[in-house]
């Protein structure tokens, strides 16, 4: 397990702005997703639990030993941490062979062990038919297993991973997937993981921390983050809603219904607890939820004409957008059927509507 | 008539030893310059770039003030070697490796901040000790670079003529080394002494400025195995 409490200043300078971290979070054994966009302090929190940087305040343990504590000024060397760290670059030694980029972590162990331990290493990564070349002479996905299986020889107590999936194509991805999987399951460590990208959270993430400009935003897991953002910040950063600015103007908790009123026009929605008429809130629905309808004269409930923008196609469907910033998610079948249609009515189905 | 060699093993004998001094004196400063933050830093870095643009002749007053026999350096040296430092041939070491050590460490600085930080960050995190990441990690990285720097700390301790002819003399079959000797041949209507060694010196600087080359370029390249 592991616990930290972090503040890191960074003065504003002439051509940068000041940046402050100030987080605070503890993890379990299974896979931390740090997420929020380049800048958020992400990797910098895992330097500061390396030990690469020293942050001002806080207080770093792992398991019952204290990495970090400003108060009583303790600060372990990175060397004294165990923590495996996995980096961007992955950071294999260029001028040495695989094995022995894995035996330079067990420089301490007995020969025979060390031996053994980069043997089974090699194995239980896939390693061993590559282990006499250098890092330039491997595939990425080879070095890709190499960085963690170095990370890991060791036995350290956490593992550390910053942004491992960046700029791996589709298989890769998939393959760094089923290995992380392994990992979770074989080595029972905390792991924490850096990433922008949230498919790899829903992907990979037992638990999730939202890092916006330096603090955390929100946390859980992530299909709970997915379905209910804590705040439209949040939202924003996940980018996978329509938020459209909207007014409360009536609330029934007897019917449990409510009216919002976006625009010039009134929705109902589920009665939203704790909040007034009046209030100005976001409304938050996932474009999957929506339904779009070509406009033919009758109106019913719950309903708002637009018009479409473009289409956009995804990979299982086709996203429709309309002007005034809503998208709409359709089944291509459906849509093959009205092509021509620029008029449409957009659909809130009731139980969609979130606020934020 | 018979040329005199003996400035011209002098002055190889004199380079290699100071190259092999500077290297390792130069490549620590490099390193604490590279690495480290201390108070003085920027002192320090003036200091070892000074010999670079002073006179060499101011240098060399520097030297024969510090070295000197009435001085205090100059008589320990006297007291340990019991003999004195000033117009000797160690002399000519000390003046090659003042000449020397500033470009040795502006080249290694560069070679050693030129490591990728992520190397240095993974072996610590990997437990190796500062000794252990230098030895392992960042002088084979630097490795070539770092030769190149040696190479041309060579080519410059064999040139030097100011510093040398202000701290070790013109003491034929002494402390004359073949940049002196080359002045001295010119001087006395020597002609041919003066050409032969002139063409040798510059073909020996050709072949170290080639290796030089060669060996900064394209350390870790996709196609190179052979290391």
């Amino acid at each position: 397990m592991i616990q930290s409490r972090i503040r890191k200043l960074f003065a504003a300078g002439p051509e940068s702005a000041g940046f402050s971290l100030d987080v605070e979070f503890r993890a379990t054994k299974g896979i931390t997703v740090l997420f929020g966009p380049s800048g958020a302090g992400k990797t910098l929190t895992l330097d500061s639990i390396a030990g690469f940087v020293r942050p001002e305040e806080g207080r770093i343990l792992v398991d019952d030993q204290i990495l970090f504590d400003a108060a009583s000024r303790v600060c372990l060397a990175p060397q004294a941490r165990h923590c495996g760290y996995v980096f961007q670059n992955y950071a294999l030694f260029p001028h040495m062979t695989l094995r022995k980029n894995l035996e330079f972590a067990l420089e301490r162990s007995p020969r025979l062990e060390r031996h053994r331990k980069v043997n089974e290493m090699l194995e239980k990564f896939h390693l061993a038919d590559v282990s006499g070349r250098r890092p330039h002479e491997l595939s990425g996905g080879q070095k890709q297993r190499c960085s963690i299986a170095r990370a890991l020889i060791g036995s350290p107590r956490l593992l550390l991973l910053d942004e491992p999936a960046r700029g791996l194509d589709a298989p890769l991805r998939a393959e760094l997937y089923s290995v992380l999987r392994e990992v979770r399951q074989d080595f029972g460590i905390p792991i924490l993981l850096v990433t922008h990208d949230f498919e790899e959270c829903l992907e990979l993430g037992d638990e999730m921390l939202v890092f916006r400009e330096g603090r955390i935003v929100q946390t859980g897991p992530p299909r709970k983050v997915f379905e209910q953002p804590a705040n439209v910040d949040v939202a924003r950063l996940l980018g996978l809603y329509n938020l459209l600015p909207a007014e409360i103007r009536g609330l029934d908790p007897g019917r449990n219904v409510s009216r919002i009123r976006y625009r010039d026009f009134e929705l109902t929605g589920p009665y939203f607890p704790g909040r007034l008429i009046g209030d100005q809130v976001w409304l938050c629905i996932r474009p999957d939820l929506l339904s779009a309808t070509p406009r033919d004269g009758h109106t019913f409930g719950n309903q708002m004409p637009a018009t479409l923008l473009r289409v956009v196609e995804k990979p299982d469907r086709l996203r429709l957008e309309f002007l005034g910033d809503i998208a709409v998610d359709v089944p291509r079948s459906e849509f093959e059927q009205h092509r021509s249609a620029k008029d449409w009515m957009i659909e809130f189905p009731q139980s969609s509507l979130r606020i934020l | 008539m018979a040329i005199d060699w003996f400035p011209l093993w002098l002055s190889l004998r004199v380079a290699a030893i100071s190259t092999a001094v500077a290297l390792v004196v130069g490549l620590w400063l490099a390193w604490l310059l590279a690495n480290r933050e201390f108070r003085g830093k920027e002192i320090l870095d003036a200091a070892v770039t000074l010999p670079l643009v002073l006179p060499p002749t101011v240098l060399g007053y520097y030297l024969l003030v510090l070295l000197g026999r009435n001085s205090p350096l100059g008589k320990l040296y006297e007291w340990i070697f019991g003999g004195p430092l000033v117009f000797s041939w160690q002399a000519a070491v000390v003046a090659a490796l003042f000449h020397s050590t500033p470009l040795l460490v502006k080249s290694a600085r560069a070679a050693f901040e030129s490591v990728d930080r992520s190397f240095e960050r993974a072996a610590r995190n990997l437990g190796a000790s500062e000794l252990r990441l230098f030895w392992r990690v960042t002088l084979p990285l630097a490795r070539r670079s770092i030769l190149a720097a040696g190479a041309l700390a060579f080519a410059r301790s064999l040139g030097d003529f100011g510093v040398t002819l202000m701290i070790a003399g013109n003491i034929p079959g002494r402390t004359q080394t073949v940049a002196i000797a080359i002045y001295d041949a010119v001087e006395a209507g020597n002609g041919t002494t003066a050409r032969v060694l002139v063409v040798i010196v510059s073909l020996i600087a050709l072949i170290i400025l080639s290796l030089a080359n060669r060996l900064t370029t394209n350390p870790f390249g996709p196609r190179q195995t052979a290391l």
